[in-house]
């Protein structure tokens, strides 16, 4: 028997039915929203149309709160903006702090840093690709990746007290030098992560549920990734061959060797691919700086605590698990940054869950968002 | 309403004090075995909420796991800072979760604001200026276990519960045991 | 560096160089009627990625930062704006970078400068009925509880 719609537009299918198109809310509590994120999906039937993200739920006013602490003092602020990877955070910061207030860093401490940012990647890269899997319905990988994040905090831990939020690097050094043993449990974690991270590659990548679900998702196009300002796992899973660590270098990787880990395609399928080899990459850069480091202090000589630069302003960035982090700091001369501006590469990336999201079905965008690696507290500062 | 919760109705209106109180008993104990969680995680604290969940430190031989809808769940845990654009999110989540409910107040930015107290401009000092919150862990984040601490001594908030609308048991929440030496 | 501060201000009268940190990138001011034209030959120089927009209240302007950079060339170079603060309005660059898409709605959601010729400006971070632009120094707020002054 015929159904009489009413319909609030006068659009009507190939049929003669009326058709809409369909509102519908994702997040900002969302199992898969990685946080709280929200996106406004216009649908036709089950296609996209239009994806909308909304983000803002997370904004604490960091940059305002730092123009009222001092240099040493916005270091935990920082600590939370990037919550998965708050030592490269600190780190990022203290970058643009030393260079404007002209701080030589001993190289005990550089090394320290490589180690720990290494280290950290590996643990964030573990988060972003178990959060991604458990988006398509494979939580066993989820909870193999954590295990894997849980020795990396224990680690972190042992170092320097605190689990998730660190608090570690600072201007001119970092806090604590690392206790006896640390530097071999650190090698023999390596030696594990080599061994389980085939099995885990196996185990997610090689299920053909994955790959129908992730490849030919989201191509993201080499010249798009550029224009766009994508950075990180996103661009160079496009063939975008840029990394900070390479081709902007700074601290002590000019003294490595690793390499660059560039797909082909640009889909999820790749950039998930990408952030599993950069792990693989972390282990040799972390056996190579643990072999190199020396003996030394670990924080910068006759460092007041109240650090005053000259006014003025500097730019500093990392190669953070996300793409390119950025910290740029305006100082007026006093004890207490004038301006303080976080360049966030989540920020950026997620811009593009608008264009690569049309003419997917909403479990595909859910999919893309996880391939995206969105961190809110990054994103909302 | 559930067929337990005229159990309640019927023994008030009857005799049945101390029938009424071994019901209570029994109840409060199941529902104090297996509180299923909603993870309401915007910061940092998720991922010790998170980590609290995984194979470390199981949360699941406590008998909570994470439910993501609010209809199935009892306690909702409020892990990180919650905004003023979020606050009318989570205060209809709350809404939606059926009685009876609770509230865990996870991480130093739902207990007060935390770290984010001065100079903000959206942050809400305190998940209490719109929630009632039942337990407060502090923490900025709190260890996973401290989280597992906070469900167990729920259990006794569970136990004061009573399935008539007319009682409530005047339990003193379990502390920990002072020494004779310390008095 | 400086190379290429003077093969820049070669082609382009319009830039003056600010000042160069000893440590940084090169620093050049445009004027803001000539920013798009300025953008657009950067652009075809070379600077094909923009990383970064952000502004700076420094009372009577506003500075608005911009930092290209070009992996051809292997450089970064910051432009900056002045913008009064009583016309607080500059032409948008999202038609030559898209990336500028976001970063332009954050400035104007945390400051309050209009971007002409942005597709979609509005508020980003911030509530939609959220009345002000907190980053501006003279924001204030009864919420708003300051941090008592012990270093």
């Amino acid at each position: 028997m015929p159904v009489d719609i009413e319909s609030r537009s006068s659009a009507l299918d190939p049929d003669g039915m009326p058709v809409e198109e369909l509102v519908v809310n994702v997040g900002p509590s969302h199992p898969s929203t990685h946080g709280v994120g929200r996106v406004v999906v216009h649908l036709d039937g089950d296609v996209v149309v239009r994806a909308d993200p909304v983000i803002g739920y997370l904004h604490r006013g960091i940059e305002k709160m730092a123009e009222n602490r001092t240099y040493l003092q916005v270091v935990p602020l920082t600590d939370r903006l990037d919550y998965v990877g708050s030592m490269y955070a600190n780190w990022a910061y203290c970058r643009a702090v030393e260079r404007l207030a002209g701080i030589r860093v001993p190289e005990r401490a550089e090394y320290l840093r490589v180690i720990v940012c290494e280290l950290q990647r590996i643990a964030s890269h573990m988060m972003g690709l178990g959060a991604a899997a458990a988006d398509t319905g494979a939580f066993t990988f989820f909870v193999y990746a954590f295990d894997q994040r849980e020795r990396v905090v224990e680690l972190f831990e042992e170092l320097c007290g605190a689990r998730l939020t660190y608090n570690y690097v600072r201007p001119g050094g970092v806090s604590y030098d690392a206790p006896e043993g640390w530097t071999d449990a650190v090698l023999g974690f390596v030696a594990s992560l080599r061994a389980s991270l085939p099995e885990m590659d196996k185990l997610f990548f090689g299920n053909t549920i994955t790959r129908s679900r992730t490849k030919g998702i989201g191509v993201l196009s080499a010249e798009d990734a550029v224009a766009w300002g994508a950075s990180g796992p996103v661009a160079r899973a496009s063939g975008v061959n840029w990394d900070l660590r390479k081709h902007d270098p700074y601290s002590v990787y000019p003294r490595m060797d690793f390499d660059i880990v560039v797909g082909e395609n640009g889909d999820s399928y790749d950039r998930g691919r990408c952030r599993l080899f950069e792990c693989y990459e972390s282990c040799r850069i972390l056996e190579q700086a643990i072999a190199q480091m020396g003996g030394g202090p670990v924080k910068a000589e006759g460092l007041a605590r109240l650090i005053a630069p000259p006014p003025g302003d500097a730019y500093d960035h990392i190669e953070s698990a996300r793409g390119s982090l950025g910290v740029y700091l305006v100082s007026d001369g006093s004890v207490r940054p004038y301006r303080m501006h976080v360049r966030s590469p989540a920020f950026c990336n997620l811009a593009l869950l608008g264009r690569l999201a049309v003419g997917h079905t909403l479990s595909d965008l859910v999919v893309i968002m996880g391939s995206l690696d969105p961190v809110f507290g990054e994103i909302d500062r | 309403m559930a067929l337990v919760d005229r159990i309640g109705e019927s023994l008030d209106n009857g005799p049945g004090g101390v029938v009424l109180t071994s019901v209570d008993a029994l109840v409060n104990w199941s529902r104090g075995q297996s509180l299923w969680a909603f993870p309401m995680g915007t910061a940092c604290c998720a991922m010790e909420l998170i980590a609290a969940s995984f194979s470390k430190f199981d949360f699941d031989r406590l008998g909570t796991f994470p439910r993501p809808d609010p209809r199935h769940t009892d306690v909702m845990i409020l892990a990180g800072t919650i905004t003023e654009k979020m606050k009318p999110a989570v205060r209809r989540l709350y809404d939606q979760m059926p009685d009876p409910k609770w509230v865990i107040a996870m991480g130093n930015c739902t207990v007060s604001g935390g770290i984010f107290y001065y100079d903000t401009y959206s942050v809400v000092r305190g998940a209490d200026e719109f929630l009632p919150v039942d337990i407060y862990i502090s923490g900025c984040p709190p260890r996973p276990e401290s989280l597992q601490d906070g469900i167990v001594q729920l259990r006794e908030l569970v136990k004061a519960e009573s399935l008539s609308k007319k009682r409530t048991y005047d339990r003193p929440a379990t502390l920990p045991r002072e020494r004779d030496e310390d008095r | 560096m400086s190379a290429l501060l003077e093969r820049i201000a070669e082609h382009n009268p319009r830039l003056y160089p600010l000042f160069s940190l000893e440590f940084g990138d090169a620093v050049v001011g445009v004027e803001r009627d000539e920013l798009l034209a300025t953008m657009t030959e950067l652009k075809d120089a070379g600077f094909d990625r923009l990383g970064m927009v952000t502004a700076v209240d420094r009372g009577e302007a506003f500075v608005v930062v911009y930092r290209l950079q070009s992996r051809s060339l292997s450089a970064a170079i910051f432009v900056k704006t002045l913008v009064a603060r009583s016309d607080a309005s500059i032409p948008s660059v999202f038609g030559i970078w898209p990336a500028a898409d976001w970063q332009e709605r954050e400035v104007y959601d945390l400051f309050g400068i209009v971007f002409e010729g942005h597709p979609d400006l509005r508020r980003i971070l911030l509530p939609e009925e959220f009345v002000g632009h907190p980053l501006r120094r003279d924001y204030d707020d009864e919420r708003l509880i300051r941090r008592p002054d012990y270093i």
